[in-house]
Order: C-alpha cells, then sequence, then structure tokens
C-alpha cells in the first residue's frame, strides 16, 4: 500500500516535472528513467541477492535492437516495449540458467562474455544488424506533445512502473527469499530456500529491467548502435549502482542520476575552463571517466553504503538531535 | 505527414525567393541564436576515439577562421561563436550531444558534424526541430535527400562520386591488374566500392574486404588481399586505418599500388601515425578537391595558412587544417549571400541558390533538388615524401554518368580571405 502512494506520487510529480522543464531537460529526465530501469534491476540483483552482472550493458542492448526491429514492423511503442522485456527475459533466462551453475566470480565472466559478444555480434551479422552504425528506431510522435515531454513522460511513466514492482517484490517472500541466499546460501538452504532456483530467478528479473532500459535508450536516441552498448556501460551501471548505494532502490536512482548529470556537470565545468586546444582534447571524454572512478574511491571509503546510505545516516542523525 | 512537412517547406522557400533582393527569407523567420551581435553554431566531431586521429584538428581550424572574421568585425556585425562537443565517433554520443546544442544551448545551425554512422542517426532530430544541418563532414549520399531532409547539405564529394573517379584512374593508368576493395563496414565503404564498380564492372574487383573501427586487428583481411594476388587495393578508410592497412601490409610483405579515399588520404596525417614507417606512404595514390597544405604557391594555401599561423599555430598545418578553413570559408559565404535579417529559412534558401566559388577545385552542387556537396576530385600522389596534384580536376554524378573533365578555374582568394 505505501509503495503503491509512493508511486502515485511519482507519477503526478513526474507529469508536474515534465510540464515545467525545458525539453533538454526532459530528455535527460527521461535518460535518467531508461537508466534507473536498468540500475534498479541491477540492485536487486547485486544488494538484494547478491550477485555480480557484468553483463547489463548487452542485455540493454537486446532490449535496445528487439525495439529497433520491432518498430520497424508494426509501430506500436507499447508493444515494442512489451516485446523487448519478453526477449531480454528469455535472454536473462538463458544466460541465468547457464550461470546457475557458477558461483561468484564465475557468474561475473560469464556475463562479461555477453558484455564482449553482443556488440561483436551485431558487427559479424551486418546483413542484419548493420554493423556499427546501427538501426533507425521509427517513431511516430504524437502532435499534441513536445516530443522531449513525451518521451520523458513514457520514460518516467516505466520507471515508475518497474520502481513500484520492485519496491513490492522487495517486501515479497521472494524478497526475502533472496535476502536469505545472499546473506548466507547454506543457511537459505537448510530453511528449504532453493537456492540455484532464487538466483536465476533474480537474475532473469534482473535482465527483463535492465531490458526494459535499453529499450527505451533506443526509444530516446531514435537509433541503436553496438557503440551505446559498449563494455564500460556495464560497468558504469555496476559503479552507479555502487556509488549510489546498494541496500535499497532509491540507490538505484542516485545511480541514474548520477550516469546523467555527471558528464554533463564536467562539461560545463571544463567549458568555462581557458584550456589549451591539447590539453582540451585529451581531458574531453576522458575525464567523466576519471572522475567517475575517483568518486568511486572517495565515497567507498567516507560511505561504504553509498549516497543513499549516506543520506539516510543524515536523515536519522537530524532526527535524533532534537531529542539529545 | 513527411509530404506535409515538404509541402510547407517547400511553400516557404517560394515565398522567400519571390520576395527576392538580396535578403532571402524576408524579416520574418526563425532567427534562433541570432541576436545584432552574436551567431552561434554548433558541431559534433570525435575529439577522442577510433577517429580522432587527424579529425580532431578540423573543428579547431573551422574555429580559427570565424577568429579571424570575428577580428574583421564579424558578417554583417555579427561574431560567430562556434560551439564543439565531442561524440567520440559513438552514435548514442551525438545523439546526446547535439540535442544539448539545439535545445540547450539554442544554436542557430549544425555545422560540418563529422561521420557518417554518427550524423545518421541525428537527422530526424534536426528535421523535426527545423535546424540548419550545413556542410555534413562526410560524403555518404544519405545528406542528398532534399525531400526527405530539407535542411541537411553534405560538404565532401560523395564517396560514389569518388569511387568512380578512382575506379576512371585505376581503368585508365592501370589496366590489366588485379583490383581489390578494402571498406569501412557503413555506407562509407559501401558508397565508395558501387562508384569503382560502376567504372570497372561488377566482376573487376577480385576480392573485397571490410573493417570496424572497433576492431583494430585488420591483419586478416589484409592477408585475404595478399592471398588474392591484388596489384590495386582501394581503401575507403578513415586516416587511423589507412595507415594499419599499409603497416601491416608492409609486416606481410605486401605491397600493392594503393588508391586511397579523400578522408583517408592525408599524407601529413598518415605520416605522422606511421611515424618511422611513413616512406611506406610513397607512391600513394589520392584524390582532394581542397588546395594541398604542401603547396604554398597555391593562393589559398598560402592565404589559409596565414590565417592559421596567427588563430590556429600550434596545430599542424595539413589537410584537416585545410579542411576546416574551407568550411569555414564556405559558411562565411552563405552566411554573407543569406543578408543582413538572418534567418534559418534564409539561409537554407541561400545555400540553395548556391553560386558559391573558392578553394574547392570541383564544383559545388548545392540546388533546390541536390543537396550534395562537392562534385569532383583531383588525383594526388606522394613522391618523395610530398603529396602534390596532377592530372585534370574530374566530376561525374554519383549515377550512371561519364566522369567528365572540369575545366573551370578557382578565383584567387579575395581580400582578408573573406568572401564579400
Amino acid at each position: 500500500m505505501r509503495t503503491l502512494l509512493w508511486s502515485v506520487a511519482a507519477a503526478a510529480g513526474l507529469v508536474a516535472a515534465t510540464a515545467m522543464l525545458d525539453p533538454f531537460r526532459n530528455y535527460q529526465l527521461a535518460t535518467i528513467a531508461a537508466y534507473l530501469c536498468a540500475t534498479a534491476g541491477l540492485t536487486v540483483l547485486t544488494g538484494l541477492n547478491g550477485q555480480l552482472s557484468l553483463g547489463h550493458g548487452a542485455l540493454m542492448a537486446i532490449g535496445a535492437y528487439t525495439v529497433a526491429f520491432a518498430q520497424k514492423s508494426w509501430d506500436s511503442l507499447y508493444l515494442s516495449l512489451a516485446l523487448a522485456v519478453v526477449v531480454t527475459t528469455v535472454a536473462g533466462a538463458v544466460v541465468g540458467l547457464a550461470a546457475a551453475r557458477l558461483r561468484g566470480p564465475y557468474l561475473a565472466g560469464a556475463t562479461l562474455a555477453l558484455a564482449i559478444a553482443v556488440p561483436s555480434i551485431t558487427i559479424t551479422f551486418q546483413s542484419v544488424f548493420n554493423s556499427e552504425q546501427g538501426l533507425p528506431v521509427f517513431l511516430t510522435p504524437p502532435r499534441t506533445l513536445d516530443i522531449e515531454r513525451w518521451q520523458a513522460l513514457v520514460a518516467g511513466g516505466a520507471a515508475v512502473l518497474v520502481m513500484w514492482l520492485l519496491a513490492n517484490l522487495s517486501r515479497s517472500h521472494l524478497g526475502r527469499r533472496m535476502r536469505a541466499v545472499r546473506d548466507n546460501e547454506v543457511a537459505a538452504s537448510l530453511t528449504g530456500v532453493a537456492v540455484s532456483r532464487t538466483q536465476v530467478l533474480a537474475f532473469v528479473i534482473s535482465s527483463a529491467c535492465a531490458g526494459l532500459g535499453g529499450a527505451l535508450m533506443a526509444f530516446l536516441a531514435q537509433s541503436v548502435s553496438p557503440g551505446a552498448f559498449p563494455l564500460t556501460l556495464s560497468l558504469f551501471l555496476l559503479m552507479a549502482v555502487v556509488i549510489g548505494g546498494l541496500g535499497s532502490l532509491a540507490g538505484a536512482l542516485w545511480g541514474a542520476v548520477l550516469l546523467v548529470a555527471l558528464p554533463d556537470v564536467i562539461h560545463s565545468l571544463t567549458e568555462g575552463m581557458v584550456l589549451k586546444p591539447a590539453m582540451a582534447s585529451r581531458l574531453e571524454g576522458n575525464l567523466p571517466l576519471a572522475i567517475f572512478g575517483v568518486t568511486l574511491i572517495i565515497v567507498m571509503l567516507a560511505a561504504p553504503g553509498g549516497l543513499q546510505g549516506l543520506f539516510s545516516r543524515l536523515l536519522k542523525r537530524g532526527h535524533h538531535a532534537p531529542n539529545s | 505527414m513527411h509530404r506535409i512537412v515538404s509541402v510547407a517547406l517547400a511553400a516557404v522557400l517560394v515565398a522567400a525567393c519571390s520576395s527576392g533582393g538580396e535578403t532571402p527569407g524576408g524579416a520574418k523567420g526563425d532567427s534562433t541564436g541570432v541576436t545584432d551581435t552574436e551567431i552561434v553554431v554548433g558541431t559534433h566531431m570525435p575529439l577522442t576515439g577510433p577517429a580522432a586521429a587527424g579529425y580532431s584538428e578540423i573543428a579547431p581550424a573551422t574555429k580559427a577562421y570565424f577568429d579571424h572574421v570575428n577580428a574583421s568585425g564579424g558578417v554583417h556585425g555579427r561574431k560567430i561563436t562556434y560551439k564543439v562537443m565531442d561524440d567520440g565517433y559513438n552514435p548514442a554520443n551525438t545523439q546526446t550531444v547535439v540535442r544539448q546544442l539545439v535545445l540547450q544551448d539554442r544554436v542557430f545551425a549544425i555545422l560540418n558534424g563529422l561521420g557518417t554512422p554518427t550524423h545518421t542517426g541525428v537527422l530526424d532530430f534536426l528535421k523535426t526541430n527545423k535546424v540548419p544541418d550545413l556542410f555534413v563532414a562526410s560524403g555518404s549520399r544519405t545528406w542528398n535527400q532534399p525531400e526527405k531532409y530539407p535542411h541537411t547539405f553534405g560538404f565532401n564529394t560523395d564517396y560514389t562520386v569518388e569511387g568512380k573517379i578512382l575506379g576512371n584512374y585505376i581503368k585508365q593508368s592501370l589496366p590489366g591488374k588485379k583490383v581489390c576493395f578494402f571498406g569501412q563496414d557503413d555506407d562509407f565503404g559501401r558508397d565508395s566500392l558501387l562508384g569503382v564498380e560502376k567504372v570497372l564492372g561488377a566482376t573487376a574487383v577480385v576480392s573485397k574486404q571490410k573493417y570496424v573501427t572497433s576492431n583494430t586487428d585488420v591483419a586478416p583481411q589484409v592477408g585475404a588481399m595478399k592471398a588474392a594476388g591484388c596489384e590495386v587495393v582501394v581503401l575507403a578508410t578513415i586516416p587511423g586505418f589507412t595507415a594499419l592497412s599499409m603497416g601491416t601490409a608492409a609486416r606481410l610483405a605486401f605491397k600493392p599500388q594503393w588508391v586511397v579515399s579523400n578522408v583517408g588520404s592525408d599524407h601529413p596525417t598518415l605520416a605522422k601515425q606511421l611515424g618511422n614507417a611513413a616512406p611506406l606512404l610513397e607512391g600513394m595514390v589520392g584524390v582532394s578537391n581542397l588546395p594541398s597544405p604542401a603547396d604554398l604557391t597555391d593562393p589559398w594555401t598560402a592565404a589559409f595558412k596565414k590565417i592559421h599561423d596567427q588563430y590556429n599555430g600550434k596545430a599542424p598545418f595539413n589537410g584537416n587544417a585545410v579542411y576546416g578553413l574551407s568550411v569555414g570559408y564556405l559558411f562565411v559565404q552563405a552566411l554573407q549571400a543569406a543578408g543582413k535579417d538572418l534567418t534559418r529559412e534564409g539561409l537554407l534558401a541561400a545555400v540553395e541558390k548556391n553560386g558559391f566559388k573558392g578553394p574547392g577545385f570541383a564544383p559545388l552542387r548545392y540546388s533546390k533538388t541536390n543537396h550534395s556537396g562537392y562534385g569532383g576530385h583531383r588525383l594526388t600522389k606522394v613522391a618523395a615524401g610530398v603529396q602534390v596534384f596532377f592530372g585534370d580536376v574530374f566530376e561525374t554524378d554519383s549515377a550512371d554518368g561519364s566522369v567528365n573533365v572540369f575545366g573551370e578555374q578557382r578565383p584567387t582568394p579575395p581580400a582578408n580571405t573573406i568572401a564579400s
């Protein structure tokens, strides 16, 4: 019930926000929402279930290419997004079942292979995927709405839905089983929890979320190409959820905001500085990577619970202050 | 919907032309990004990533030309601000940075956005927002679709025209040789191969290889061409991959005659990448439609060098610099032609009206029905470490027209190298 109230409030906030923001901010909001689907799924997998995936970028690519092909066939956006979720769920089930026999670093290894293989597949089968140039995503935007506002509403709506479902999941039986498996596999199986099945299920759910995130990315960019889903995307997603805080879904939101805001902030910073052209061109593109890495180190040292952990600690302290 | 847009735009253009005079477009129109003192223009460029080598030097050169124009008072009293965004040659980044330029920075136009895979993805977005998309830095034929993309104009000689001119050279000067083709696996490589085969015939190319920019190992492809006994290899490659191909071929003791696309044949850029192996470039045949940076007796090169030394002196003066300066020159020509009451509609009408003459050897083909850039090339050859022009300027179309000699001479640069 509480999660439903939160979701309704978030949806109302979304509609209001999109009406006030300018088109570029709406586009950024939509991008945050698309990332949020993927980071929320990853938070469930890693935070709730204790598994590590280095291949979520590739799962996003699968969702994105599905939308590109689906839109070419029928141009019905919601159907295409739903199909993308179905296809990545199946892909997630295949990888998850294969990975169920693997433990710890081996699962990370298997998903790493996925992150490298998927972009290569699009290049090898170029007659289908059109290699690095990628494919266009056909859209028919509504006439009554700004295209960026429409994108923000669709992506934001999808993200709210994902957050609502995952928040409920976290409080459900399955959520408790996932935590039990995360904390101690032996103890969990002694109490009758099917460890492997829980792990596969967590991976499948997480894949479906990543697939929706990727599908939304394709919808926003109106194109898909392997360059949009490199290995670094998978690593960035993981860094984002760690910095945001693995303990709760709110951490995934921090992570998604960071993924969009950090490159933008850095660009504004370097634009203000007067740099030599050679230095500027070296910084451009590499600086976000460096700053992301440094942020990760600082957050890990100063606030192992991530930004969300820091935030709730501050809130608690503020709460106690009047009493002391 | 498309038809409505084209009809509406055609109506605007007709209205613009019939209003006549020196100010096509009239007083009314979209003047986003223009004030009484400033014109804000943006671009997306690969400052990092696989295509950065060489191409990252283009935007600074264009900027240098604008600095030169601004120092002389600008165009109709307006200074040009050029916002350069790095997309790393990654189409996903292009999406973001172009939106930032158009929606956040409110640029008047996108100028010289670089790359076929990158720029293809933003055509629809630019059309929706009615942003002039001028002089795209690529020779894809995609830019020439006035019906579908009325705001987009190419700059480079398209890759099919270029392929035909390269094919024509092989037909005349290297008859009977075994010809092979190595190209980028996108419209660039495909269009180029199409042009070569239009002249030589579909069966003449014995081995066709391709590469993707994310994989820098070209040994399998080069090995296959060696095994096929290729004597002439046509390269439709970006500079990094021209250098890689030649270096790899040298390691495999494979020494064909290289015949290289304009975008991948700038000698100073390649020599820098190959370092000690630069002598491998000896004898390489290429094409260009812009003056050679090595030939200071060319009045345009001399004029550009002066501007380059003053405003961009630390960067090397090579083909990329000449290219960037030429883009700047043409854009200022278009702004001048669009008149004092600058609007997006007026600028597009001025480009379609054409009549631009400048540093290029070949003619610019802009018209209402043609949005492709230059229509030809002149052949170049590297001799004793210097890239020199030889023979006539050739022009042709991207269909089945013949390859003809273009006899018209270029004008000399105007005073101060600013079109009036």
